[in-house]
């Protein structure tokens, strides 16, 4: 399973990848291969703020809904609409156009209290 | 649809392939089946609505029935008519208590000199032993699981694939209808039905030659150039429940009769059959719940949610609830009080707490070219 070098990671599997002055949210090749086919997403809107550890959204799959935790805090700059309307960009290209929200980082240091790649490859038993 | 959560007792001779094709195993009705392939599942809905689809369906039940009291006997335990069966025809009914409720629902085929009966894989032993339960002794009922393999073969593209494989053609059998071919060698009673809401058939044959015949038309169909891929669990769920057909344990069950399920159809009145008194009180009576078809807007509604008024009471709730490939809509079956029950009606669905605008759509959601 691809994990991306620029990202940090959950142990949910959801990662924080900067994007300049931003945080892109989305969910790792390996949580995208365990849930199957993506048919919704349900993403905050623009403005809300996320916290750490908190929920900011829903992914479901052909079998179930999984709650989506936010990796950083922060407030949400832009939203993904492509993948609102075609979820299976999360399936295709998770780390790509299958990303979630774009958030500013209220706490950029909580970054980097996150697993680094080598350290989310261990948890789901890579490398 | 719900996995079951025990574990799997059985497996089916496809097993190990399945496995070595990167399928997504889950315990489903005490066997070990596929779930997906590394196709997706929502890839092989479509495949299976566009050219072929291979359906691993061993762990369906058959029985066999015969003696000198079968024809009687079938015709008092199952509610659809029988009495002007004749081969090659088949036809599907439902299996009722004494009060109304459906113990399964199944294909009863008429054979030359017997009964063969289709049940589900969960049912199989409590169907045997209610047919056992009930036949007089000039009746034989043989459970004929074991030694007969099932597969389905669905989609647009299928009888075009049979008729080239097989040693006579099966595009002259009937829909609801049978015949004996021979494809690669094996002997296959060809059943034209399915549950897909797709043209194709079911395949009965001997179990040792599963594999050989599995492998055998995935290969005829990349020779013939007729795509024809393996089909999981997810997408046979996806497949009937946008085509209408229902999944005993969701759209019928023991606690639900078939007037509330809509299968009055499947009932006929003009004969004896167990259920039948209880079945006329409900229709004198009146039934306090209707199956519908919903179509739900922001969410994915699913098996157990609530469905709500507009006022925000509880109406009903989903029996089955997913998105749908081929329509690209979400949508669930849910039994709720028959005020609610035309199409059109609005409604909303509660999930993880919110109301999701709803509306009341007829069913089936999907026919398929051929039917139209």
């Amino acid at each position: 399973m691809a994990i991306d070098k620029n990202a940090r990671y959950l142990e949910s599997h959801e990662y924080a990848k900067p994007s300049g002055e931003y945080m892109v949210f989305g969910i790792s090749d390996h949580a995208q291969a365990e849930l199957g086919d993506v048919v919704f997403v349900e993403l905050p809107s623009v403005g809300k703020t996320v916290t750490k550890g908190a929920i900011f959204g829903t992914i479901e799959s052909v079998k179930a809904a999984s709650d989506l935790y936010a990796p950083v805090s922060g407030t949400v700059v832009e939203v993904n609409e492509a993948v609102k309307n075609d979820p299976s960009l999360v399936n295709k290209d998770c780390y790509g156009t299958g990303w979630l929200v774009k958030v500013a980082p209220s706490n950029p240091s909580e970054f980097q209290s996150l697993l680094d790649p080598a350290a989310y490859g261990k948890t789901i038993g890579e490398e | 649809m719900i996995y079951m959560e025990e574990e799997p007792t059985n497996t089916t001779a496809l097993h190990d392939w399945h496995v070595s094709h990167g399928a997504k195993m889950a315990p489903f009705a005490g066997y070990d089946m596929p779930i997906n392939y590394t196709t997706g599942a929502i890839e092989e809905h479509l495949i299976t609505r566009r050219s072929v689809g291979l359906f691993d369906i061993d762990h369906m039940g058959q029985f066999e029935i015969t003696g000198p009291g079968a024809d009687e006997f079938v015709a008092r335990m199952v509610t659809a008519k029988v009495s002007d069966l004749v081969p090659p025809m088949a036809r599907y009914s439902l299996l009722l208590d004494e009060k109304g409720g459906i113990i399964d629902d199944l294909f009863v085929y008429r054979l030359p000199a017997s009964w063969w009966i289709v049940v589900n894989a969960s049912n199989r032993a409590t169907d045997l032993a209610w047919f056992k339960a009930h036949a007089p002794t000039n009746v034989e009922v043989i459970d004929r699981s074991d030694d007969t393999y099932m597969i389905a073969v669905q989609g647009p593209r299928a009888i075009e694939l049979l008729d080239k494989v097989s040693n006579s053609p099966v595009s002259t059998i009937q829909r609801f209808c049978w015949g004996n071919i021979v494809i690669d060698g094996i002997p296959v009673l060809f059943g034209r039905t399915g549950y897909t809401g797709e043209d194709g058939g079911e395949l009965f044959f001997p179990a040792e030659k599963a594999l050989q015949l599995w492998e055998f038309l995935l290969r005829q169909g990349e020779l013939l150039g007729i795509e024809t891929r393996p089909i999981g669990l997810a997408a046979r769920d996806s497949l009937r429940f946008e085509a209408g057909m229902p999944l005993h344990g969701h759209e019928i069950s023991i606690g639900i009769n078939p007037i509330e399920a809509g299968f009055k159809w499947a009932c006929d009145f003009e004969k004896e059959f167990v259920g039948k008194e209880a079945l006329l009180a409900i229709i004198e009576k009146g039934v306090s719940r209707k199956l519908v078809g919903i179509e739900v807007f922001g969410g994915v509604p699913r098996e157990g949610y609530e469905v709500v008024s507009p006022e925000g009471s509880v109406i009903g709730r989903c029996v089955a609830g997913m998105f749908c490939p081929t329509i690209k809509k979400y949508a669930a079956n849910a039994f709720v009080e028959p005020s609610f029950a035309k199409a059109g009606t609005k409604v909303s669905v509660i999930i993880r707490g919110q109301p999701r605008e709803a509306i009341v759509v007829k069913r089936p959601l999907y026919v398929p070219a051929y039917r139209r």
